[in-house]
């Protein structure tokens, strides 16, 4: 699978005079003879606040982090508040219609099977 | 791009430092990194994985959160030794048939990370919850470290 990252292109940015900023989420593909696996970490995101879509055969997903209210003061900071953005050029095989996600743990799981058409497939001599 | 001849700085200008800032933050970009990872996290760069940590602290908490997403609960340590929090951990190499990773960024392997803290914890009542990915350390202060009114007497 193709895994072309776009550039975080916003669509319109209206009269925001900066654009969004989105981090990119380290992810893992895996193929296998029936599809492909993609894992997507996402530490902070939640699977209400998650967005998919495919359109053009390119699939985007979109994480938005659940802040986590402390009180108190920050006195050491590593972490990122930006939300999560990352987009895949899906394989001409995976059939869009059957994609499976689950989500755990800050990681999304994505099964993309292929299509019947393109699984390997044994023929029997007769 | 523009070739240009080296030439040694002569004292320590703010254009020049300037370059260097923005040649470090594209080495950042291009690596993911984020431009404010401190040397600690870059040191590991190399040779491991160093989740993202932030400490908070108010009146009778300190507060850590660590991001580490698709961890088994199990596979996380919490100690506490001298007045530093150390949390340590290994995420395990999923091992799947077929073809294998045709693409590989997430970390697997050990990672620990460690932080002094500010004041003294109440060791027996530290509790720590896991969710989406984050691990949450919740820290209260010992009775004598936390902030104390004094109520002034006037005579």
């Amino acid at each position: 699978m193709n895994t072309l990252v776009r550039e975080n292109r916003n669509v319109s940015n209206g009269d925001r005079p900066t654009p969004e900023q989105f981090i990119t989420p380290a992810a893992t593909v895996r193929e296998s003879a029936d599809g492909y696996t993609l894992q997507v970490e996402m530490p902070g995101v939640n699977k209400e606040n998650l967005e998919m879509w495919v359109e053009n055969n390119e699939l985007t997903i979109l994480g938005l982090r659940a802040m986590l209210s402390i009180e108190g003061m920050l006195i050491h900071r590593e972490s990122r508040s930006e939300n999560f953005r990352r987009t895949f050029e899906l394989d001409p095989s995976i059939d869009a219609g059957k994609i499976g996600a689950t989500m755990e743990q800050g990681v999304l799981t994505l099964t993309l099977p292929k299509a019947e058409q393109v699984k390997p497939r044994k023929i029997a001599v007769a | 791009m523009s070739l240009v001849r080296y030439q040694a700085p002569t004292s320590v200008l703010w254009p020049s430092f300037d370059r260097w800032t923005t040649l470090r933050n594209d080495l950042d970009t291009l690596f993911d990194l984020p431009f404010w990872a401190d040397a600690s996290r870059q040191s590991q760069l190399f040779s491991g994985w160093a989740p993202a940590l932030d400490l908070h602290q108010n009146n009778d908490n300190i507060v850590a959160l660590v991001e580490l997403p698709g961890m088994r609960k199990e596979d996380i340590d919490i100690s506490l030794q001298d007045g530093m929090l150390i949390i340590s951990g290994e995420r395990k190499e999923e091992t799947k048939e077929g073809n294998g990773a045709t693409r590989t960024e997430r970390y697997t392997g050990k990672f620990r990370r460690s932080i002094t803290l500010p004041s003294r914890v109440d060791m027996n009542k530290v509790s720590a919850t896991y969710k989406d990915g984050i691990l949450t350390v919740t820290l209260p202060k010992a009775e004598e470290a936390k902030p104390k009114q004094i109520k002034i007497n006037s005579k």
